[in-house]
């Protein structure tokens, strides 16, 4: 029988305080107060006889008497394959009014990937939008941030991409996700029948902030056991600067000296260990990382976008519900783009240009320039590049967006005008 | 010695453990905290009282209060001697591939490996004789490693005068051998093997003295080498914001930099690039040697998922092993990407002794840490008069790419070279990204000093007439004004300019950017008629397909002599007759 507690001695934020001995950093233990009410908290640091938890379900109503149960060790997961279907809270226990499962549990944050086991990706994620699989292409075991504003149709681009790439399990992970939206992904799920191959864990934004922290972990622990057996495994992230912003909250509760703007000196790190869990095992499945970053007020170089874009792969920039293509990168792109069709590269390069020039002669346009008859092409060009390739509705594979790109430069200019290679023009102009 | 000191942990918080001493600790000491059968490793970092503070290089995850704590009394240490080259490490120079061998596919914690590989064995060739006198860093004997000559020294701690009293028949040898014995002016005998430790924080200096380096190290950027060169020995940095291009910048130089040993620490940053290193060098071959570039290389790696105070090692790691080749009369180029993350792992640790902070939050003693680390760059004249140096060039990922931060701004103080990635031009796809009005090098280039500063005249007006060009438009510009705006525009694209994923374009030696760099003074120096703007702008268009061509095409050969005719007769197009 594991000792009991009752005194603890501080309560700031949500952060209790109990002394007590035998305790090891990172162990889970259980706060239950009189009522019967009982919530998880985690030791997130010993000092001389005290031990400081943070408590999941927040410090609401815990009185100094409560009860502090310690279990003995830290976070785990179940990696049952019993998991598929199901929902779970941000601490594990289920949403969907199941019964818990606890098959073959796991520890979650666990160490990382000895990169002697990683290898250089090399598969592309089909996603049936042109903006990606043509300009920015996907790659398997990637991570990738979607950038974005409040408002922005970004969890709906999410379970997109979610239900066309072909993976084998889809993991979500909701922070401060609003119901609507989290219903919204299961619907969309069970609409496609990928729910039987999907497992959620969801902390919505009425749950106690703390909670979320845990979501990652869970979600990339869960995915790790699963890339082990030979998986293919997505992982949906939304949104992260929740997570961080809760990263925050506890730090400063914590008297943590902040960085930038309060944000803990770690952030980068643990923003890392998270987004580095994507890989392409040797031998094995992988982890790709899809992840919703929200702009506070629309700044990328606010702390929590400008550490993640150090730290993946590239991002998406969503912008008036369209995928933009000037500040979106995905930097495994070339891994993947040369093998898919002779024109993939060409069709990339081209197009940007020429939308890139477009923008140009808007803004002279706008200033009250003289528009020559090139300036007209490229105007006429712009706008057929974003209805037909930028709309987030166009919903088509890759090679049919190729064709589209022909199509849409040989309507607009002619063929020296493209300044494309000659050899690529006699195969794929379009003929009139 | 004495038994092992002991101690026991009294605080946790993340990695940092406050330990209660029994006897005696030492600033720095590695101490090593145990968990069941595992030990940690870890490094004290403060005293206070009969408590110290040790920053943990894996996770403190089941550690308990009272846990048990034993002292080493040996500073953090790397091993050195034949056999590291082509290895790959973690920041604490653990072998990568043979953890991945005995752990698995996950880091376990609590495992150190030899650096080394016990069972090797070396063809030992002795150079000093019974009787000769020898101090540290002299060499006693040599043995092959690669196309190198590996110098065995008297190891660098050995301090005062060594009288050899045996040293071994030429023949082969186990790395951990005794190869010879030693004797001091006390009658101290010492053993010598093939290794040696040293304490990473620690700079070797078994040198005569530290010259001021003049001779550039050719890195076969044209924008560098040219514009803004490295001297062998010197230092540079390499600041941008995500997505300007810092990794394939420091891949490219890594590549084709002629360097003896390259020493590549990827501190902090994204495990994908360092696999991409893993797994692409040992199938390129170094042209200068035709080896693989592997055979070159050390890599030391702590990307950002691993351990914090383990990257803040990874640095040190990686300079030591620098020098210790530097010691044989090598140049040794280390390249660490990204210093940044370094001086956050600092920041961590910091905030976590609850230290008073300096600007955004690093701790008042970056600066110095920063200046330290650079300053073990130099070109050093051995103790029998050979020259070796170590160039050490550094990435910085600012905060919101504003290099207004203390890290940029630490590392701009000491370094020699400003290589500044700019955003703006990372978007407009003009790589490397390097900004050629805002960078700066205090060395020496390799083309001739009065074209360089008419070069980068006709760049800074060009942009000017750009800038003004945006309000006036270009109805409103002159042609003359036209002119230099285009040839700056044409100096961008042909020389500045360079595709690294080309497999010539790649890579431009010396000879051929003093080469083409005259071909380019000359043109920007002529003086053209044009008629109008519309036929300057096709001019300078068609000129600069040529040129770029000439860049794709080998140097001097058939197709590359057939540009420069074309270019030439071009250029007499339109070039103002002489009165």
């Amino acid at each position: 029988m594991r000792k009991v507690y009752h005194n603890i001695i501080q309560i700031a934020g949500n952060v209790i305080t109990v002394e007590a001995d035998n305790v090891a950093y990172n162990d889970l233990a259980e706060v239950s107060s009189g009522d019967g009410n009982t919530s998880l908290a985690q030791v997130i640091r010993i000092q001389d006889g005290k031990v400081y938890l943070q408590v999941f379900a927040g410090s609401r109503g815990i009185s100094t008497n409560d009860e502090v149960r310690f279990l003995g060790h830290p976070m785990k997961v179940s990696s049952s394959a019993d998991l598929l279907g199901r929902v779970f809270t941000g601490s594990g226990e289920p949403r969907d009014g199941r019964p818990a499962i606890h098959d073959d549990l796991i520890n979650i944050g666990g160490p990382s990937v000895n990169p002697a086991k990683r290898i250089i990706p090399r598969n592309m994620i089909r996603t049936g939008i042109p903006m990606i699989d043509v300009f920015n292409t996907l790659v398997d075991s990637q991570k990738l941030p979607i950038f974005s504003v409040a408002g922005e149709p970004y969890n709906e681009l999410l379970a997109r991409i979610a239900m066309q790439a072909e993976v084998d399990v889809i993991i979500l992970g909701g922070m401060g996700l609003k119901h609507d939206d989290y219903l919204a992904f299961r619907n969309t799920l069970d609409e496609h029948g990928a729910l039987s191959r999907s497992v959620l864990f969801i902390h919505t934004a009425s749950d106690p902030v703390v909670e979320c922290l845990l979501v990652p972990d869970m979600c990339l622990a869960v995915a790790e056991s699963y890339a082990l057996q030979n998986k293919k495994v997505l992982v949906l992230l939304s949104d992260m600067t929740n997570f961080a912003d809760a990263l925050k909250e506890i730090s400063i509760t914590m008297e943590q000296i902040p960085s930038n703007r309060g944000y803990p000196g770690d952030l980068y790190s643990q923003l890392a260990a998270r987004y580095e869990k994507a890989v392409d095992f040797d031998d094995a499945g992988s982890i790709t990382i899809l992840a919703v970053t929200t702009m506070p007020g629309d700044d990328v170089t606010h702390p929590i976008p400008d550490n993640t874009g150090y730290i993946t792969e590239g991002q998406f920039y969503l912008r008036n519900g369209r995928i933009e293509p000037f500040g979106s990168l995905s930097r495994l792109k070339q891994q993947v783009n040369g093998r898919t069709r002779a024109d993939h590269r060409v069709i990339m390069d081209t197009m940007i240009r020429f939308y890139s020039d477009f923008k140009e002669t808007l803004e002279k346009q706008s200033m009250g320039f003289r528009m020559s008859a090139w300036d007209s092409k490229l105007l006429k060009f712009g706008k057929l590049f974003e209805e037909k390739m930028m709309d987030l509705s166009v919903n088509i594979p890759l090679e049919e967006a190729l064709d589209q790109g022909w199509q849409i430069l040989a309507e607009c200019f002619d063929a020296t005008e493209s300044g494309i290679k000659t050899d690529l023009i006699e195969q794929f102009w379009p003929k009139k | 010695m004495s038994e092992t000191k002991t101690g026991h942990i009294t605080g946790i918080n993340s990695n940092l453990l406050t330990v209660e001493f029994d006897t005696s600790v030492e600033q720095n000491e590695v101490a090593y905290a145990l968990l069941g059968d595992l030990k940690l490793k870890a490094e004290v970092i403060r005293v206070r009282g009969k408590k110290a503070d040790l920053q943990v290089f894996e996770s403190t995850e089941g550690l308990k209060e009272g846990d048990k704590v034993e002292f080493t009394g040996d500073l953090l240490s790397v091993e050195l001697g034949p056999g590291l080259l082509a290895q790959v490490y973690d920041g604490l120079q653990n072998p990568l591939n043979e953890l991945a061998e005995k752990a698995g596919f996950f880091l376990k914690r609590g495992i150190y490996l030899d650096p080394l590989e016990d069972s090797s064995t070396w063809d030992f060739t002795p150079i000093a004789k019974v009787g000769d006198k020898v101090h540290a860093g002299d060499r006693l004997g040599s043995v092959p490693e690669g196309i190198f000559t590996h110098y065995i020294m008297l190891p660098f701690a050995f301090r005062g005068t060594w009288e050899v009293v045996k040293i071994v028949p030429a023949g082969t040898y186990r790395l951990r051998e005794c190869i010879a014995v030693v004797r001091n002016e006390n009658g101290v005998e010492r053993e010598v093997t093939m290794t040696q430790k040293w304490p990473v924080k620690v700079p070797i200096s078994c040198y005569k003295e530290k010259l001021l380096p003049t001779e550039s190290i050719t890195t076969q950027q044209r924008i560098i080498d040219t514009f803004f060169p490295v001297a062998q020995g010197g230092t540079f940095c390499t600041p941008g914001p995500f997505g300007a291009g810092k990794t394939v910048l420091q891949h490219a130089i890594s590549q084709h930099a002629e360097a003896d040993i390259v020493i590549v620490a990827a501190c902090g940053e994204r495990a994908g690039e360092v696999v991409e290193i893993l797994r692409e060098y040992p199938e390129l071959t170094d042209p200068r040697t035709g080896q693989s570039l592997m055979s070159r290389s050390v890599i030391i790696c702590n990307t950002s998922s691993m351990p914090v105070a383990a990257r803040e090692a990874s640095v040190y790691t990686a300079v030591t092993i620098a020098e210790y080749y530097r010691q044989m009369g090598l140049n040794c180029l280390l390249l660490a990407d990204s210093t940044s993350r370094w001086a956050q792992a600092l920041r961590e640790m910091s905030g976590r002794l609850e230290e008073i902070p300096g600007e955004e939050a690093f701790p008042a003693y970056l600066e110095s840490r920063i200046a330290g680390f650079y300053e073990r760059a130099g070109l050093v004249v051995l103790n029998d008069g050979s020259k070796g140096s170590v160039t050490i060039g550094g990435s910085v990922s600012p905060a919101g790419g504003n290099f207004e931060e203390p890290v940029t701004q630490a590392t701009l103080k000491v370094v020699g070279a400003f290589l500044g990635l700019s955003r703006e031009r990372s978007s407009a796809r003009r790589f490397p990204a390097i900004h050629p009005l805002d960078s700066w090098s205090k060395y020496k280039s390799i083309v001739d000093a009065k074209k360089l500063a008419e070069a980068r005249n006709i760049l800074r007006r060009g942009h000017e007439v750009d800038q003004m060009m945006k309000v006036v438009g270009e109805e409103g510009t002159n042609i003359d004004d036209f002119v230099l705006y285009l040839k700056s525009e044409f100096l961008d694209f042909v020389y500045l300019q360079q595709n690294t994923f080309d497999e010539v374009d790649a890579a431009t030696s010396q000879e051929r950017q003093i080469y083409m760099f005259d071909h380019i003074s000359s043109i920007l120096a002529q003086k053209f008629v044009f008629d109008d703007k519309e036929q300057a702008r096709r001019y300078f268009l068609e000129l600069r397909l040529i040129l770029t061509d000439m860049n794709y095409a080998p140097f001097k050969e058939e197709e590359f002599k057939v540009l420069e005719q074309k270019m030439n007769e071009k250029i007499s197009e339109r070039a103002e007759k002489d009165a």
